[in-house]
């Protein structure tokens, strides 16, 4: 039997709409002063109704289709109960088992497409400071997130080492980013990370997992996974098998230690909400919205080594969509080299956060071949200018391409080691 | 079976021995008279967890609008710190020693209708389950006895826009559970007609207000007949609408799928004109759907169907003879009167035991005393019952035996009243298959009372409108009917009302006060 790990990953990403997913309060919520933007709904009121955001749910479509998901033509929203201080109603309404989207997949760089079980919306709940107060600990709730468009993003159990799952996620935030549906910033908890990690055979499944929750760089679920491979791996040597539970990584330490014991499946008592008619989608309207995916990043980085930038820039010029954008612009000139400026990107060689027409500047510069020295190659330029009366005439009565033979016995007088670029702007300042 | 201390935790109550001991016994009895839905064949039957004819996607724009300021959002918790909420750490609910215990509340009135008095310049009464900004809401709860909510439901807006002020706010059966008006936290009310019997519940106070003269007109919802009984035990005209017709928003919910607010006066005539004028889309409540209703061919009534299973068992003779007398006289006024069947509507009740409930213990999840009014230790005996009985039958290994099956026995009552429309335009039927009972007859039997439900629960479950009004007295007491029509009929039902009420002057009759 074979026994390796097997990871699978659970992705939260808050979406960047303007209002909230059941109610037209603000979902920007980050560093608000606490309960200032809640209203009936999201304060779960007694007799306040939820009506889904349009918006959030073509997101979430949007998401799915990036996955090369199956859309579903028919979904719901279903309750999920709990109780927890940060969950206004005891319930969350989220998806059952209609989500908008299922059976997708991601393709790594090795070409191994990792399975997406699903992708469905949900509202966030509120955020809890546990503080003491008065000698006693207590939860402070703030409901400024509560309800704002979550997204959870489901994976197989694909997932094989820590590097793979980390690619994975990389790839992931990518896309959201690049899709432009949420700002998916890692600090600020847009994006969250839970991975599910087990030893054993892929194909006959252990009867446990573990939870690893509420880790939120991509360096901490690494070590994290990291390390859970070896503590796993280390108990089954001893005949023992791993608790099922849920375990949060002390970053101080580099260890993850147990955090609740999940004796059986939570029963979170699901039925349809019975508040929000189901959601029907006509083929025109999924179509519709596949038709406006930006540029994925796969397709952006094939599209990049088509220019004959070589793969290894072309992949981390593509995950940055301002550099991809930059290049664009100044490939249209055609002294640029596409390969050249990549590597200049790559390299660090080129600020992009300077102007276009700064950016154009310094990679010309840096991009001169031969004498640059302007007083040398000003006299060879007055030496030609006195040998061809002619062309000097041609030229200033109007005919630009005069100058080109000019440039050409320029640097033939310097034996070719004048640079081109140079001459010509000696030539053309001379001739004024 | 899961224990009930198991399902006390799932539902996060917490439960003394005496209550764990009482409830395992009842559960025993409720579930033994539920288990006859799984006798029932439902294979290839879709289960029905929505009476809203097929809409499908309700949306908002994606726009930001003004909110609750923290003020007010903040107004009705008992602790807040620094601009937060404040929640005990620990969650965890546990059986007790001890019941929790209240101070008694102070009747406003004689008869126990009334809870709040709000503007004596107002002429309408609202049920207690209607929010009403900046005036205390309870639910007839314990719960949220105190509880002043930060906004309105829109029905109440709507009323305040046709001149309807608000006069008071209206006893109930705690959370809309009870069809006597004996489930009020604060004190059951009495029926104006014979003060020791009860007024029919839940919208108690909304029948016995209106009866008793002190508003003219008065919201209820209507659940299973929480309209219906107090209109027929009070001698008023009241009317469940179509599922969907009147807004739900800021009527605090009991079960979302079954809900209908709904508005009980004096006669068919009053109530068509406000039914008129608040019956609209809310884009504030996604199951509420007029551009549907206005599409839909409304039909004249002119053949009226009495379903024969009504009239077999168990209901009191004199209250038969009484309907079929009524049914004589539409006769004579020129209405077609025949039999119709519906078949499955002796399951009605104990579907509907499972679907109630399992929608109102989630309803209830959010009464944690966090935000506003008190923890989850306040709630009554019958508010229990129900979210340990909605939390079992949804339960994980349970949902599709008892949630699930209900669901799909739901779907055939709906074809029942499809396949009996076909060949009538409306259905005449009793509402309660006894007189106003006697204050504390019911009490200690909880399945007793439930099946005072029986002939309301159908219509409740196929989300179709349904109307009590006055048809006679027995031993001195109010007898109701209600006529029963397709969806979004609304209208035609109470014009069969009036032409009835033109006909008699049952409801003219008023009690001796």
């Amino acid at each position: 039997m074979k026994k390796q790990p097997i990871i699978g990953m659970e992705i939260h990403v808050e979406l960047s709409t303007n209002s909230k997913m059941f109610c037209s309060c603000p979902a920007d919520h980050f560093a608000k002063t606490p309960n200032s933007q809640t209203c009936p709904v999201c304060l779960g009121l007694p007799g306040a109704m939820p009506v889904p955001n349009k918006k959030a749910i073509d997101d979430v479509i949007t998401i799915g289709l990036a996955l090369n998901c199956k859309v579903n033509q028919l979904s719901k929203f279903d309750r999920k109960h709990y109780f927890y201080p940060d969950l206004p109603k005891g319930y969350q309404i989220s998806q059952y088992d209609q989500p908008f989207s299922e059976n997708g997949y991601l393709v790594l760089d090795s070409g191994k497409k990792v399975g997406i079980t699903r992708v469905h919306l949900e509202e966030d709940t509120a955020k809890l400071i546990h503080k003491k107060i008065d000698g006693k600990q207590v939860s402070l709730v703030d409901f400024n997130r509560s309800g704002v468009p979550l997204v959870e993003i489901v994976t197989e159990p694909d997932l094989e080492t820590p590097e793979e799952t980390k690619e994975f996620l990389k790839k992931i935030h990518h896309l959201i980013k690049t899709l432009g549906v949420s700002n998916a910033d890692m600090e600020k908890g847009s994006m969250r990370l839970e991975a599910n990690i087990s030893i054993g055979d892929p194909d006959n499944l252990p009867d446990y997992k573990v939870e690893i929750k509420n880790v939120n760089s991509f360096r901490y679920i690494t070590n994290a996974i990291n390390y859970e491979i070896k503590r796993q791996t280390e108990l089954l040597k001893q005949n023992e098998t791993p608790v099922q539970e849920t375990r949060g990584w002390d970053r101080i330490k580099g260890l993850t230690f147990s955090q609740r014991k999940k004796e059986s499946e939570d029963d979170y008592r699901y039925f349809p909400e019975p508040d929000i008619p189901p959601i029907k989608l006509e083929k025109e309207q999924i179509e519709a919205l596949r038709s406006k995916l930006p540029k994925l990043p796969q397709e952006i980085i094939s599209g990049l080594i088509d220019l004959e930038i070589k793969p290894e820039f072309a992949k981390l010029i593509g995950k940055d969509k301002k550099l991809v954008d930059l290049l664009s612009e100044l490939i249209k000139d055609k002294d640029v080299d596409p390969n050249k400026l990549a590597s200049f990107f790559v390299n660090g060689r080129l600020d992009p956060n300077g102007s276009i027409g700064s950016i154009r500047d310094s990679y010309l510069e840096q991009t001169k071949t031969g004498i640059t020295d302007s007083d040398l190659i000003g006299n060879l330029v007055t030496k030609i200018i006195k040998e061809n009366e002619k062309a000097v005439t041609a030229y200033k009565q109007g005919n630009q391409n005069a100058i080109g033979p000019l440039i050409g016995q320029v640097i033939a007088l310097s034996k070719g080691q004048a640079d081109p670029v140079t001459v010509r702007q000696v030539l053309t300042k001379k001739l004024k | 079976m899961t224990s009930v201390k198991d399902i006390a935790k799932l539902a996060h109550l917490t439960l003394t021995e005496e209550e764990l001991k009482l409830y395992s016994k009842q559960f025993e009895a409720i579930l033994g008279y539920i288990d006859q839905l799984n006798k029932v064949d439902t294979k290839g039957v879709t289960p029905t967890f929505q009476t809203i004819d097929d809409t499908t996607n309700i949306f908002r724009e994606d726009k930001v609008l003004p909110g609750l300021t923290q003020d007010q959002a903040l107004s009705a918790a008992k602790k807040t710190h620094d601009g937060y909420f404040i929640a005990d750490h620990v969650f965890d609910p546990k059986v007790t020693k001890k019941a929790v215990t209240h101070t008694p509340r102070e009747k406003q009135d004689n008869l126990g209708a009334i809870l709040t008095k709000v503007d004596p310049k107002g002429t309408v009464g609202h049920k207690d389950l209607f929010c009403t900004k900046g005036v205390e809401t309870s639910a007839g709860s314990n719960v949220l006895s105190g509880y002043i909510p930060q906004y309105s439901a829109t029905l109440v807006n709507q009323f305040e826009e046709i001149g309807l002020k608000t006069k008071y706010k209206l006893n109930q059966d705690a959370w809309g559970h009870g069809s006597s008006g004996e489930n009020s936290d604060f004190f059951p009310t009495q029926n104006p007609w014979d003060k020791k019997r009860v007024a029919g519940g839940s919208s108690s106070g909304s029948g016995a207000a209106v009866a008793a003269g002190e508003v003219d007109i008065s919201t209820g919802t209507d659940t299973c007949g929480s309209i219906r009984m107090p209109s027929a035990y009070c001698n008023l005209t009241g009317l469940k609408p179509t599922y969907g017709a009147l807004s739900r928003y800021g009527v605090i919910a009991f079960a979302s799928s079954l809900d209908c607010p709904g508005i009980m006066t004096t006669s068919a005539e009053k109530l068509k004109k406000t039914f008129k004028s608040v019956t609209k889309k809310d884009s504030l409540d996604a199951t509420s759907q007029s551009s549907i209703r206005d599409n839909v061919e409304t039909k004249t009534i002119k053949t009226i169907g009495i379903p024969k299973e009504f009239l077999s068992e168990g209901i009191d003779k004199e209250i038969k003879e009484i309907t079929l007398k009524a049914s004589k006289d539409l006769e004579k006024a020129g209405f077609k009167v025949k039999y119709v069947s519906l078949p499955h509507a002796e399951l009605a009740i104990a579907a509907y035991y499972i679907i109630a409930p399992v929608e109102a213990s989630s309803n209830l999840a959010r009464y944690d005393g966090v935000r506003y009014g008190n923890d989850r230790t306040h709630f009554g005996p019958e508010a229990k019952r129900r979210i340990m009985l909605g939390t079992f039958a949804s339960s994980a290994g349970y949902a599709d035996k008892y949630y699930e099956q209900a669901a799909k026995v739901r779907t055939l009552i709906i074809n029942d009243f499809k396949k009996a429309f076909e060949s009538v335009d409306a259905i005449l039927a009793p509402v309660s298959p006894t007189v106003p009972f006697l204050l504390g007859e019911k009490v200690d039997d909880p399945l007793k009372l439930y099946l005072m439900d029986i002939y309301t629960a159908p219509a409740s479950l196929a989300g179709v409108p349904s109307l009590s009004l006055p048809c006679g007295f027995s031993q001195e007491l109010p007898v109701g009917m209600q006529l029963i029509a397709p969806r979004w009929n609304d209208l035609k039902l109470l014009e069969l009302a009036e032409k009835y009420q033109e006909l008699t002057d049952w409801h003219k009759k008023k009690p001796n006060i």
